[in-house]
């Protein structure tokens, strides 16, 4: 078997499972953010009266953070209530950040689980090997009501990445490249692991960007394998005991692809779709009306650090709005303490309170018509970050701030280049 | 649920993504009745108009990918779609439609077999789709036990109450 049958088997009480079973596990984590009220009307239309697990549930208040109209208030006020009288203390709100990283800064994810949430980029999770995956309000709901939910066993696919990167390339880069020529639908029902010596370069924070865009190739769940950096960050900040599942050697993977990342450039996913990738140096150029730093894809304290020592003592290009979205209070913090927030801020930045934020064309950055956007988020479909015929082109961190800085489609790796160059 | 459904087919492409049928700006919305008035509001403003109860959906690859909003199949049942066949579903939109009722099923190579308000006969027990219109079977996999046992209670909300009531 592999880890992540292991995973599924260990949690529905079976000694093992195969491809395609339907398996009821036990979920260790189940999290319902502000989106879905309708979990709640599910569980109690269900006749659900008692949550069957309150110290495995948390609700995450993150995408109308903070509440911009009255509905939305009125939402949020439900769930605090709904946690107050089902005894649910995981409860983080407004201001918490992204429940992706919300989750992994409170130590609440760690290799083996079940992690099940009403967020599609679930499989953010698998950097530390466990299996997340995304769901909607009413599988949700049978969650709150029975502390299990039904799965069927993927078939899974090895992506085996050769070689290194080059500098100015970084994990979304890769992850566009590799969505890019598989296509959207690759992996639909599929859990996809990745493997190569390139993992060993990459942080914790650079694996989970990598994990949570499998959900652009249609992925039910991501994995890699937990190893020395995993098992660092996540010591002192989990408190449960865990265990890390090893695959068999015998296991046979449904298809293995491998690409040689160190021919990898900087790319976009041109509008309107995560699979429509180009290199970025075929799009330099194209003028840019906002550029968005955010996301539980891209918006990590690396990520912002990145974009400071672009914009450091330089200045955001007036015809550019440059929306900086820590992905957390906790890498808010981190920014700070780093005092990448003041050099951006100085640069002409705006700051928006961590969550999901324009990201998914609510609020805190909407575009108009026509307007160009480029992000280091996860989606650009039609309408995703506002009026049908805005335009959204997705890149690294370091892409959008070097188009923050220029106004323009620019390749960073220039921008990185000359900073080397320059002495400190 | 009705195991054998007919109605006028809308067809749309691949990779019809969940923003499109149903958009971010209406997630706040609980009311069945406002979510429905904005069903496919991103792909075709005016499906809402022209489509009637018990018409069928047909698409392409990946349909409902992206975002995990359950609205999105909320808004299409709202609006009285009969069913949805489609080459493939995005893994959670299949899972949220199978929750709530609302029958689909994995046709591939549908778009070339039905065309525009053609009149499409399914029998989801059978696997079969009969185009109407053009007199042509195709076949493809019936629905799974377990899929086509939530389906026939309406949902899993009736399965789950039954469970809890068991207890």
């Amino acid at each position: 078997m592999h880890a992540i049958e292991k995973i599924l088997a260990r949690a529905s009480g079976n000694p093992i499972v195969s491809t395609g079973q339907i398996v009821n596990c036990r979920v260790d984590l189940a999290e319902i953010n502000d989106l879905y009220p309708q979990t709640i009307f599910s569980f109690q239309e269900m006749g659900g009266t008692k949550v069957h697990s309150p110290d495995r549930i948390s609700f995450i208040l993150d995408h109308y953070a903070p509440a911009s109209s009255i509905q939305q208030a009125e939402n949020q006020k439900l769930m605090r209530k709904f946690c107050h009288d089902q005894k649910i203390d995981l409860l983080f709100d407004v201001g918490s950040g992204v429940c992706h990283q919300v989750m992994v800064d409170e130590g609440l994810v760690y290799p083996g689980m079940i992690l099940i949430a009403t967020d599609s980029h679930t499989t953010t999770h698998g950097a530390f090997g466990a299996f997340g995956t995304g769901v909607g309000a009413t599988d949700l709901a049978v969650i709150l009501a029975t502390g299990h939910l039904w799965l069927r066993v993927p078939e899974i696919i090895c992506i085996h990445l050769k070689g290194q990167l080059a500098p100015g390339v970084y994990a979304k880069d890769m992850i566009l490249h590799i969505i890019g020529s598989v296509g959207a639908d690759f992996a639909i029902y599929k859990a996809v692991e990745f493997t190569g010596e390139v993992l060993k370069t990459l942080s914790v924070s650079e694996r989970m960007a990598l994990c949570n865009m499998t959900t652009e190739m249609g992925a039910k769940t991501a994995y890699i394998k937990p190893d020395n950096i995993t098992l660092e960050f996540i010591k002192g900040r989990v408190k449960k005991e865990f265990e890390v599942f090893e695959s068999d050697s015998d296991f046979r993977y449904s298809q293995k692809i491998s690409f040689d990342v160190s021919t990898i450039e900087p790319c976009l996913a041109v509008p309107d779709s995560v699979d429509k990738v180009i290199p970025l140096k075929q799009l330099v150029g194209i003028p840019v009306h906002q550029a968005y730093l955010g996301s539980c894809t891209g918006g990590r304290a690396e990520d912002i650090a990145i974009a400071a020592k672009i914009l450091k003592d330089r200045k955001v290009h007036k015809s550019t709005r440059f929306l900086v979205v820590p992905a957390s209070r906790q890498v808010y913090l981190d920014a700070l303490a780093q005092g990448d927030v003041e050099t951006l801020i100085k640069a002409g930045a705006s700051f928006v309170t961590p969550g999901c934020a324009a990201c998914l064309g609510i609020h805190e950055g909407i575009l108009a018509a026509g307007e160009v956007c480029i992000s280091s988020t996860n989606r650009n479909f039609p309408g995703r970050m506002g009026h049908t015929s805005s335009a959204v082109y997705l890149g690294s961190p370091a892409a959008v701030a070097a188009a923050a800085l220029t106004g323009k489609i620019t390749d960073p790796t220039d921008i990185l280049a000359k900073l080397e160059k320059e002495p400190s | 649920m009705k195991t054998i459904v007919t109605g006028q087919a809308h067809v749309f492409g691949d990779n019809l993504d969940t923003d499109q049928i149903f958009p971010g700006q209406y997630l706040e919305l609980v009311e069945i009745e406002e979510i429905r008035q904005h069903a496919m509001e991103g792909a075709d403003p005016d499906f809402i108009k022209t489509f009637q109860p018990g018409d069928i959906i047909i698409a392409g690859t990946n349909f409902g990918c992206g975002s995990s909003r359950e609205q999105a199949v909320t808004t299409l049942k709202a609006a009285g779609t009969g069913a949805i066949l489609a080459e493939s579903f995005a893994r959670i939109f299949y899972r949220n439609a199978i929750n709530l009722g609302l029958p689909l099923l994995v046709c591939p190579a549908i778009k070339t077999f039905i065309s525009k308000g053609d009149s499409v006969k399914i029998d989801f027990k059978q696997g079969k789709v009969l185009n109407q219109t053009s007199h042509k079977i195709l076949t493809t996999d019936p629905l799974s036990g377990y899929v086509l046992k939530i389906l026939e209670n309406g949902g899993i909300k009736l399965l789950v109450k039954e469970q809890l009531a068991l207890k």
